[in-house]
């Protein structure tokens, strides 16, 4: 009888799981073996049917000077964009945590570039950085700088790109740092007072602390999205000029619908796929364990 | 025993979920197995590239079409159009459809991409010969436009929306710098000399784009630099690395570097018509693509002439083109040929110029009234048409998007400041590689 019931919650506990589990095998676990499988074949324009090449493809990945392009520059585009939006995040969560006049019209403000869809973001901002007649060259006239072509220069567009990431995604990660400083329960911050600590140290010992769930959170959202989105790119650089804001992800989608080049395209999503497995490890592993869930 | 509604509840969900998809699929795709009813029902997938309300217009093409009742073999003919995206999503629906044995009837894809999908597509040669019909329209089109359907003697595709490269001036500040706004600059030099009175603060002589279709605008200066091409006709070479393609470059670069009449760095495709419409340059290199868009936005005087030349008047045509696939019946095939033939008559050829600021394909377009009317009212309209005479087959070869990139990267790179001579050599020492397979 015992046993009976058990078999009956556990089939119950399947059936319950069976429709996720059907799309997380459809559209996840599915196209993940089959790129991995896809990643020893040649599979381009030139063979009829995918010829097996063993590592032959890792190997071209590692000579392709494009490829080794897009991941420096992933590399500099994640340590440009996840610690400053986050910080950014939290900043103005900060600021707009305050019962002052016209706080909903700053969080407003913070939040509406979160609101509007990447693509259009993008081509907003390719017409701030046009030279001459942008929005951010009639600032730098004002300080007496000439124009600068920053989305047509080798040497300022990834940055130019880093910037409008950030400026998307602040606003995204304030809402949850708002959420979070309001949950912090006032007695904390008033019994440290009559403690005597000062506004800093009150930051440093309970406000940080507290919000370290947020921050893992939202380190974790930036981090994928520095190697996901990719919108910007199609609209404003397309990788240009000659690679220099080429990201990993534009690369993968480039071979596979402009080249049709799919065992490059699988190779490199291998790739990818191996530096967030070993990221995730390291988020979750080294400091999940530190912080402090209430 | 009370949990067994719920357990038959989650079933007949789940199974009606996957019944859902199975569904979905199959009747997708329906439409390209052999009909064998008193009707042929054709699927077309189509681009769009251009603004404007371009679907619209096509569905009352095909709506008009199918009322007409063209049969074939005594069977109706109708036609589905299907919006496949820009020219890059349309190409990777149809590989995809083509891969897994669904192909449509017939698309209209990018004339230059006729060696990624030869495979795929069957040439036009038989149709021609057994219709005098189509004969007499292939005869008609502009000879130009005929460059890049054809490969190893061979006829594949049929011009439907296309293009050439124009000059773009601007007729108040060729005014105000003392040039006569009739007369544009006809060679390089004259640019120079041109742009130099018309560049002042705030304002460039000339601006030429670098990136989506830059290798175009480039491939135009090559053109006009010598008298060969940046390919071979049988798409199995490239000639990046010629004398008159690295001058060429050495050209674009020298108009921002040593004259000083265009902006440093890499312009953007899709800014520099803003820039024009919004009076920051004098002139500009684009596709005849803008001129609807350039008519309808600015609000001075503009003109447009033949691209300056240096050892000749050049430019590559550009757009797409109707391809019919192989994996269909030939009655099928026949049916396609029919729909092109209704589609490319003379009139509605001209309809669709005035429509979409597309070139018209045939030559006696120009003669119908409709199409007279709009040039007169719109003489700018006529130049690219009269530009034709002097087109050149548009850079196509097998790996075309492989090598357009090498090319690409190449120009953006010496744009950047990189030797020219060094980035169009590894270019072509690059795309060699990427050829080899196919020699």
């Amino acid at each position: 009888m015992r046993k009976g019931k058990r078999m009956q919650e556990n089939t119950m506990a399947w059936l319950f799981l069976l429709p996720s589990l059907i799309f997380l095998i459809l559209f996840t676990l599915y196209p993940i073996i089959k790129t991995v499988y896809l990643s020893f074949f040649q599979s381009d324009l030139s063979t009829d049917r995918p010829i097996y090449v063993g590592l032959t493809n890792f190997k071209m990945m590692l000579e392709d000077e494009v490829f080794r392009k897009a991941f420096i520059n992933n590399f500099w585009f994640a340590v440009g964009t996840i610690p400053t939006s986050v910080m950014l995040g939290m900043l103005l969560a900060i600021l707009v945590n305050r019962k002052i006049k016209g706080t909903s019209l700053a969080r407003t403000a913070f939040f509406y570039p979160v609101v509007i869809p990447m693509v259009s973001a993008a081509f907003i901002w390719l017409f701030f950085y046009t030279p001459e007649y942008g929005m951010i060259n009639k600032l730098l006239h004002l300080l007496g700088i000439g124009d600068l072509n920053l989305l047509g220069n080798s040497s300022t567009v990834l940055i130019a790109i880093i910037v409008m990431v950030i400026w998307k995604e602040a606003g995204f990660f304030m809402i949850f740092y708002l959420a979070a400083l309001q949950n912090i329960p006032k007695e904390l911050l008033e019994a440290s007072h009559i403690d005597g600590a000062s506004k800093w140290m009150q930051f440093w010992k309970i406000v940080f602390p507290l919000l370290m769930p947020t921050t893992l959170f939202s380190v974790v959202i930036a981090t994928t999205n520095a190697f996901k989105t990719i919108d910007q790119l199609v609209v404003m650089t397309q990788g240009g000029p000659n690679n220099a804001s080429n990201l990993l992800l534009y690369y993968i989608y480039e071979s596979t619908f402009r080249f049709m080049d799919y065992g490059k395209a699988a190779t490199a999503t291998v790739v990818v796929l191996v530096i967030m497995i070993v990221i995730a490890a390291i988020q979750f592993f080294g400091t999940d364990r530190k912080i402090h869930y209430s | 025993m009370k949990k067994a509604p719920v357990v038959v509840g989650l079933l007949i969900l789940f199974i009606s979920l996957l019944s859902a998809c199975g569904g979905g699929s199959s009747e997708t795709n329906s439409g390209n197995t052999d009909s064998d009813g008193d009707t042929i029902d054709l699927t077309w997938y189509y681009p769009v590239n251009v603004g404007g309300e371009v679907t619209k217009v096509i569905d009352d093409y095909a709506e008009s079409f199918n009322k007409e009742g063209v049969e074939v073999n005594g069977k109706k003919v109708t036609v589905e159009p299907v919006y496949s995206g820009n020219y890059d999503e349309s190409m990777t629906k149809v590989q995809t459809a083509v891969k897994n044995g669904k192909a449509p009837d017939m698309a209209v894809l990018l004339s230059v991409d006729l060696f990624q999908i030869k495979d795929s597509i069957i040439s036009l040669d038989e149709m021609i010969a057994n219709d005098s019909e189509a004969q007499e329209m292939m005869d008609d089109f502009f000879p130009g436009f005929m460059l890049n359907s054809e490969a190893e003697g061979k006829t594949w595709s049929v011009p439907f929306q296309r293009s050439t490269v124009l000059l773009y001036y601007n007729k108040d500040m060729f005014k105000e710098a003392g040039l006569d706004p009739e007369q544009a600059p006809t060679t390089w030099d004259e640019v120079v000399d041109y742009g130099e009175k018309l560049t002042k603060d705030g304002q460039w002589g000339i601006e030429l784009p670098a990136t989506i279709s830059g290798y175009w605008i480039y491939q135009a200066l090559a053109l006009q630099n010598g008298d060969g091409n940046l390919m071979s006709d049988d798409g199995k070479e490239v000639y990046f690395d010629t004398k008159e393609a690295k001058d060429a470059l050495q050209y674009w670069i020298d108009l921002s570097t040593k004259h000083q009449i265009m902006p440093e760095g890499v312009l953007d495709w899709t800014t520099v018509p803003t820039d024009f419409i919004e009076g920051k340059t004098a002139m500009m290199l684009s596709t005849t693509g803008n001129l609807t868009n350039v008519k309808n936005n600015a609000n001075f005087e503009f003109g447009v002439a033949f691209l300056p030349g240096n050892e000749r008047l050049a430019t590559p045509t550009g757009g797409g083109n109707f391809y019919i696939f192989k994996d269909i019946s030939e009655e099928r095939q026949l049916a396609a040929m029919e729909f092109i033939k209704w589609i490319a008559q003379p009139e509605r050829a001209a309809e669709w110029s005035i429509d979409t600021g597309y070139i018209a394909t045939r030559q006696s377009s120009y003669e119908t009234p409709e199409l007279k009317e709009y040039t007169n009212s719109f003489p700018q309209a006529l130049t690219a048409m009269e530009q034709l005479e002097h087109a050149y087959k548009e850079i196509s070869v097998y790996e075309q998007g492989k090598i357009i990139k090498l090319l690409q990267d190449a120009i953006q790179a010496a744009i950047n400041g990189d030797d020219e001579n060094a980035t169009l050599d590894k270019a072509q020492e690059e795309a060699e590689v990427l050829l080899k397979p196919y020699q």
